[in-house]
């Protein structure tokens, strides 16, 4: 259990264009074990889906470029494989759930189809009563009836349809499922419905998920830890416990971000928001990247590195851990 | 109980469709006091846009009165109408899409005082604006910027001024904070309930997100394909939800506190069904885990269960 699936070190990406840079990711650090679910929380705009991209290697070809860093599956450079193994990881090794179950369909393909296409890709010499058989399988697991592998995309809603993406991402047992907001499109009642079967899918195959979102509510119910983005910067990241303990000190930004949610087991009069926005990531401030909004922005977040302050699974990126935490120096 | 500014009387909305009638609204009644905040929820297709624009007019009805300051504007002609407009406005859901591209903001807001001739002369509109631009806290270098070039919560205070540039009574707010990011939504619905507070504003507020309607409204109506199945007062319906279609919604949404992991949620099964020449019987009877023979027979009516908490189901 206690194995390190996926690494990833100081990880720079920069989308390059001939008018700007945009700063998508500014050296971050994380990692997870087998049958772990770690949570990606952040806004718009954080370097959320960036990083979920650049682990497939899916990143625009011209634009995105790799600066610095390591992303390593069980021990291997994902960034110096080649084409070839690549095509092998995705969908076996790693897959990812998209957003959008709308668009991310082939809307004249049947649904059976496109699942199978994953098992015979990545199982050459399995033949086509087989292929079927599995479909089907899968099918009954994520909870649609098998005989409806021969309608198409438009015959599903929206919750049924984000069933056969799902299906499609589990299809060859991968060993780290990316999903990257699997639920945002859906009603609440077909959320539940959507991140319960997740769970139990992730329990029977022991798959490590990396769920990325921005709701902390499903982050509480589903997680395992935590890591919170901003700007390109994992600021804080720890077990949930670690997060979700309102008694220990935190990123203000963390802090800005629970202040900011209606809550609807107590009340509150007024929500304390963050104010102002989440700065241009083709120019980023210097120092501290929160220092713009930050209500305790002191001289020295104005300029030059922040240290990430470690105490014990909990790592915050901010100065006023210092004292409370020892410099982890990373 | 204060003024009655507007009721809704048996409003109903159909459309043709080529495989029958959609029930979009069907035979919804209810009265909304001078100064409240009126909370519509309920899930995608459960009607509750198209009850917010056919009480605007922004649809035409079926059948049904809308009564406003004690008169039914849906008789109301085209001129009266246009009078009418000054009172109502909305707030659309999607800051993207409804606002004109090829309009500067200063455009923008200024459009509806062109259109109602609300100042006489050019300066006069022109200080409404940035007096209106102010009120939502948009910074008067924005005056000469396009949609375009700003984000979603700018834009949606573009939308936000727009609704207000005609001092309305009524505003419709159709998931006014939906397409926003938290920190971004907490800005504008702390905005939005100062507007209601200094100008006097009634709102009623659409929404699927029931945290957001729990924060702002008094009242709370809980919609299922094109019916009321439950109201009561904001902090009622979270303490005592009767429904059981409500109490699947409550307990589906993921609370943001570890105290409550492990709790298995009680997911309800299956979908919304089909709005579509709807069968008799209670439309939530498919998917209810206590149907009985009776609520697949007959319509449940709105009961009152005490101090106005309405409900709509055969167990009471």
């Amino acid at each position: 259990m206690n194995e390190k699936l996926l690494e990833i070190k100081d990880l720079h990406i920069q989308y390059v264009t001939d008018e700007e840079v945009v700063y998508a990711l500014n050296g971050i650090n994380f990692s997870i074990r087998r049958g772990e679910a770690m949570a990606l929380v952040g806004e718009t705009g954080a370097g959320k889906t960036t990083t979920a991209m650049s682990i497939l290697r899916l990143l625009p070809k011209y634009t995105g470029k790799v600066k610095q860093g390591e992303i390593l599956l069980e021990g291997t450079d994902l960034l110096k494989a080649t084409d070839k193994e690549m095509q092998d990881i995705r969908g076996r090794r790693i897959s990812m759930i998209f957003q959008d179950p709308m668009t991310s369909l082939n809307p004249v393909i049947p649904i059976g189809k496109q699942i199978g296409e994953v098992i015979a890709l990545h199982h050459k010499k399995m033949g086509k009563a087989e292929v079927e058989n599995k479909v089907e399988e899968i099918l009954n697991l994520v909870g649609i009836p098998a005989h409806r592998k021969v309608e198409y995309p438009h015959q599903f809603s929206g919750g049924m349809k984000q069933r056969v993406i799902i299906a499609i991402a589990i299809a060859c047992n991968p060993e780290l499922l990316i999903a990257d907001e699997p639920t945002t499109a859906l009603d609440v009642t077909i959320q539940a419905q959507v991140l319960k079967m997740i769970n139990n899918l992730r329990k029977e195959f022991n798959t490590a998920v990396l769920l990325i979102t921005h709701d902390l509510g499903i982050v509480a119910n589903f997680c395992d830890s935590v890591a919170i983005m901003y700007a390109g910067e994992i600021i804080e990241q720890g077990t949930l416990e670690d997060i979700f303990d309102h008694s220990r000190g935190h990123h203000p930004y963390t802090v800005g971000l629970f202040g900011s949610i209606p809550s609807i087991s107590d009340h509150k009069d007024r929500l304390s928001p963050i104010p102002g926005l989440m700065p241009d990531p083709t120019d980023l401030p210097k120092g501290c990247k929160f220092h713009t909004r930050c209500p305790h922005c002191m001289e020295k977040c104005k300029e030059g590195e922040v240290p990430t302050f470690v105490q014990g699974t909990h790592q915050i990126k901010c100065h006023l851990m210092q004292g409370q935490a020892t410099d982890g120096g990373v | 109980m204060g003024e009655v500014l507007l009721e809704c009387r048996h409003l109903k909305k159909y459309f043709d469709v080529p495989n029958g009638v959609l029930h979009a609204v069907d035979d919804i009644s209810f009265s909304l006091e001078k100064g409240k905040t009126l909370g519509v929820v309920g899930e995608s297709g459960c009607g509750k846009s198209t009850l917010g624009r056919t009480i605007l007019r922004l649809l035409p009805h079926t059948s049904g009165e809308v009564i406003f300051e004690g008169k039914d504007i849906l008789q109301y002609s085209r001129g009266e109408m246009k009078e009418l407009r000054k009172k109502m406005q909305i707030i659309f859901q999607d800051p993207f899409s409804s606002l004109n591209p090829r309009y500067t903001v200063f455009e923008t807001i200024r459009e509806p005082l062109k259109i109602h001739k609300m100042f006489k002369t050019q300066e006069e509109t022109n200080r409404r604006v940035r007096e209106l631009m102010e009120v939502v806290g948009l910074a008067s270098r924005y005056e000469n910027t396009y949609p375009h070039e700003l984000d979603g919560g700018r834009r949606q205070r573009i939308g936000i001024a727009r609704a207000l540039a005609l001092t309305p009574q009524f505003i419709v707010c159709d998931e006014p904070v939906s397409a926003l990011d938290v920190s971004i939504q907490a800005q504008v619905l702390n905005l939005m309930m100062d507007l209601k507070d200094s100008m006097g504003l009634t709102y009623m507020f659409i929404t699927h997100d029931l945290s957001v309607v729990k924060h702002i409204s008094d009242e709370i109506i809980v919609m299922y394909l094109g019916q009321i199945v439950e109201k009561a007062r904001g902090d009622d319906i979270f303490a005592h939800p009767m429904h059981p279609y409500t109490k699947a919604l409550l307990s589906a949404i993921p609370i943001p506190d570890i105290r409550y992991k492990g709790k298995e949620a009680e997911t309800i099964k299956g979908e919304l069904s089909s709005p579509i020449n709807p069968k008799p019987g209670c439309r939530f009877a498919p998917r209810c885990p206590r149907a009985t023979e009776k609520c697949r027979m007959e319509n449940p009516e709105l009961k009152d269960m005490g101090d106005n908490h309405l409900v709509a189901c055969h167990l009471y």
